[in-house]
């Protein structure tokens, strides 16, 4: 698709030779063989198994901790508590540091307290309950809602930022207001306007593969770690803070990856390990439990929303107003203003008014899953629309096209949209046949839109030749979604060699230059457009090389379909000169060649998706059954189809399940209850229909080839749309996620 | 002169404006302008923001340029997953 307003960075390629192909996946073979090392797969001679002592309650004064009948255990060689970690920390640092090791309060359940490392994983896990603790409780509380009326307990006295309103309770830490326009009268303007509370509970990513750590720390200050993670860089310099070494000394190596979605985006028992080999003198490994993860690591906000809207009959959004209260744990955070920011962003309003509140609870502090905020927000604002069009008896993609935010058109949190591909979604998803498919006996249709920011972020690529005319590619950035591949693909495309003919490596800490985590949606287009120039970097001293061999200027020679080539007839007469016959030479023509890139890209072009939903509940037992699913999305350019399209379908299966079963399970005692997949459901392969995609292409202006994030935005309308279709098959309007059976069959009770 | 737009919010500590025009060349120089004219977003600022210039979401480059008659939003500062 052409572009009629290239960017500086957009090329408006019309074809490709490489990009857009489904090419084999790099790393298929290692994984299906089981060669692949993940996180748990990494030994040392001599290392010890550590293990972490957690808090049961959910919030409590530590009064004493007693290590001294665990450190006489045969085989225990070092526990560490806070005392070994690094003091003067402030921030995002000192959070860090506190939720993976308390201080003197435990602020959840599950909150680490000390770390054993031991000659077996049995006898680390058996000092563990040799470790004493006396504990004061405290009065805790879980609930959003409830931890922000006047009398709730205090989780962090102290952390209340000063935009918060004045008289709030201080577990309300920040807020964020926006919006434009005259409500009043733009209420006053519709003919009908809804009002309805929402709420949604905390859903864990779920990533199948455990955190897990292997660590080096000696007295002198020089360490190695390897870790399941989104960012080694990330981990390398908060964990070397933590532990209070210099940040060039910590070498960190990222493992393959079995998911993160958000949740492997900091460190959990990297620096506890790390700590304890210091202490030990021995390498460490750590590996969580599932219970440890759930109970421990980030899950997402729980929210409580309150969204209002007004319509007139023909289908014209008058006014929007959103309310979003979202609990981040017992730390600041809670991407609520993310969720405020986005909530209203499919839609070109007049008059909107929009609200985030961070809340504290006594819960663990929460984690990005896919993009932050915005699932929820979406599931509220979406659900009012689905009512809004059923009341006024109006098609619900026909009335989002009659207000989609499109380009030139005012965001709800303020900027002017560049071009983005919402109505384009919208389209497909109008002439879709599953629009047009029969619905059976209590089944129901949901529709929904969706949107995310996508991010840049700090890049550094290395791209090397080799003599036989082959490239390494050395990226900071963990393969998450088929980085690797599409890498490669990209780098064909400028390179003019084949695909196979490249090999794409995470390179560890030591060997590039800082790379953010893989988050963001930003690999494919921040890394991609830095493999991009670092190729074109690479091709340039091509063409310097065969300028030096045919005795002409640099400037008169082009680079064309893998050849060095005279730039016309006035350059001279030579033959193409293959890359090959370039770097046969090279070591005696100058040197190796290899190109570079860095830098922080700041075009990584927002997203829309649209999702169409038919579910069908069982009226007897509650259970809702996702009888079709496509996903529509704007990918600007697909430079993989196939791991594109696994990316929708990833988000829309971890969509179901956040909708319909999976929720974090608090008693009364703030103990988290369902603490295992048996208790906490998310779905299987029988729970899932085949889902269909549909990828649309808006090239973003932003990057060489197009390319937009692709990662987060399949997470933002499935909530909202499995809600709609459910409302559908029930009657009845549901308004809390899970929409498991217990709450649909009271639901059909009421109704 | 560049206008620059404020979240709502933010009007408590700009003496109630939700625009504030500053002397700028690029996305730096409009979060530094801002604490000079109104130093109470300065640890706002610190904490963190995004900035949107002419419809493009600038994460958190302070380089990227701005134009007199660039849109300029200050909006959230973005996070992802």
């Amino acid at each position: 698709m052409a572009l009629d307003k290239p960017g500086e960075d957009y090329e408006g390629r019309t074809s490709y030779t490489h990009v857009g192909t489904r090419v084999d996946r790099p790393d298929g073979l290692d994984k299906v063989t089981g060669r692949a090392k993940f996180g748990a797969d990494a030994h040392a001679p001599g290392m010890l198994h550590g293990a972490i002592v957690r808090s049961p309650h959910a919030h409590a004064k530590i009064l004493k901790i007693d290590t001294s009948k665990a450190e006489a255990l045969a085989g225990v060689k070092a526990v560490v508590t806070r005392a070994d970690f690094a003091t003067g920390l402030e921030g995002e640092e000192w959070n860090v540091l506190e939720n993976v090791m308390a201080s003197d309060t435990a602020l959840y359940d599950g909150h680490a307290l000390a770390a054993i490392a031991a000659t077996s994983s049995l006898i680390a896990r058996d000092a563990v309950k040799l470790v004493e603790v006396e504990y004061e409780l405290l009065p805790h509380v879980t609930d959003v809602d409830e931890a922000m009326k006047p009398d709730a307990p205090v989780i962090r006295a102290g952390q209340q930022s000063k935009l918060v309103p004045e008289g709030m309770h201080p577990n309300v830490v920040n807020y964020y207001e926006g919006g434009h326009g005259d409500m009043d009268a733009g209420f006053a303007e519709a003919d009908l306007v809804i009002e309805r509370h929402f709420t949604t509970e905390a859903a864990h990513q779920g990533y199948i593969e455990p955190h897990a750590a292997l660590a080096t720390l000696g007295a002198d200050g020089k360490g190695e770690l390897w870790c399941c993670t989104q960012g080694h860089f990330i981990v390398q310099k908060t964990c070397a803070a933590l532990v209070g070494i210099d940040t060039s000394q910590l070498r960190v190596t990222a493992s393959e990856i079995g998911g993160g979605f958000g949740g492997k985006t900091t460190v959990f028992l990297e620096p506890l390990a790390l700590a304890l080999s210091r202490k030990s003198n021995r390498p460490v490994k750590m590996v969580m439990s599932r219970s440890e993860i759930l109970r421990a690591t980030g899950p997402t906000s729980s929210a409580s929303m309150d969204i209002k809207i007004g319509m007139t009959k023909d289908g014209r959004i008058t006014a929007g107003k959103g309310v979003f209260r979202l609990q981040g744990g017992a730390f600041p955070d809670a991407p609520a203003g993310m969720a405020a920011e986005c909530s209203f962003a499919p839609y070109n309003l007049n008059a909107v008014s929009i609200e985030g509140y961070e809340v504290m609870a006594n819960r663990p502090k929460q984690a990005a899953y896919r993009a932050p905020g915005s699932p929820m927000a979406a599931f509220a604002v979406e659900s009012v629309v689905d009512e809004l069009c059923k009341a006024l008896e109006l098609d619900p993609i026909e009335t989002r096209l009659k207000n989609a935010s499109r380009e030139g058109t005012k965001a709800a949190y303020g900027p002017t949209w560049d071009r983005i591909g919402l109505v384009e979604c919208l389209e497909a998803a109008q002439a879709h046949p599953h629009m047009q498919a029969p619905l059976r006996e209590s089944e129901g249709r949901g529709v929904a839109a969706g949107f995310w920011f996508n991010h840049g972020g700090e890049t550094s690529v290395s791209l090397a030749l080799s003599e036989d005319g082959t490239a390494q590619i050395s990226v900071g950035t963990p393969d998450i979604g088929g980085s690797r591949a599409s890498m490669a693909l990209m780098a064909a495309e400028i390179l003019g060699i084949e695909y196979e003919n490249i090999r794409v490596t995470v390179a560890d800490t030591a060997t590039l230059g800082y790379n953010d985590v893989s988050h963001g949606s930003r690999v494919t287009y921040a890394s991609g457009l830095a493999t991009i120039n670092a190729a074109k970097d690479a091709v340039g001293k091509l063409c310097d090389r065969a300028a030096q061999r045919w005795g002409i200027d640099p400037e008169a020679v082009i680079w064309e379909d893998g050849c060095a080539k005279p730039a016309g007839p006035n350059a001279g007469q030579f033959d193409p000169m293959p890359l090959k016959e370039i770097t046969q030479r090279m070591g005696r023509t100058g040197g190796p060649i290899s190109g570079h890139f860095e830098a922080t890209p700041e075009g990584a072009g927002v997203s829309f998706g649209v999702h169409i939903v038919d579910a069908h509940v069982d009226r007897e037992t509650g259970k809702t059954s996702i009888d079709r699913y496509t996903v529509i999305q704007d990918a600007g350019k697909a430079v993989h189809p196939t791991y594109v399209e696994g990316q929708f379908q990833g988000g829309a299966a971890q969509g179901i399940g956040w909708a319909l079963n999976e929720e974090y399970v608090y008693g009364e005692d703030g103990r988290l209850q369902n603490t295992v997949f048996l208790d906490y459901r998310i779905p299987v392969a029988s729970d899932l229909p085949m889902i269909d995609t549909v990828i649309v292409e808006v090239p973003n202006p932003g990057h060489p080839f197009g390319v937009r994030g692709v990662g987060e935005t399949g997470i933002c309308p499935p909530l909202a749309a499995i809600a709609n279709a459910v409302s559908g098959a029930v009657g009845v309007r549901m308004t809390s996620l899970p929409m498991s059976p217990p709450k649909i069959l009271k639901a059909l009770k009421e109704q | 002169m560049v206008e620059v737009n404020l979240w709502s919010g933010l009007r408590h500590f700009t003496d109630g404006a939700v625009t504030v025009e500053v002397e700028a060349k690029n996305v730096g120089e409009v979060l530094e302008g801002l604490v000079k004219l109104h130093p109470e977003l300065g640890d706002i600022i610190d904490a963190g923001v995004s900035v949107a210039v002419d419809g493009k979401v600038i994460a958190s480059g302070l380089t990227e340029k701005v134009r007199p008659e660039s849109e300029v939003f200050i909006i959230q500062q973005l996070k992802g997953g």
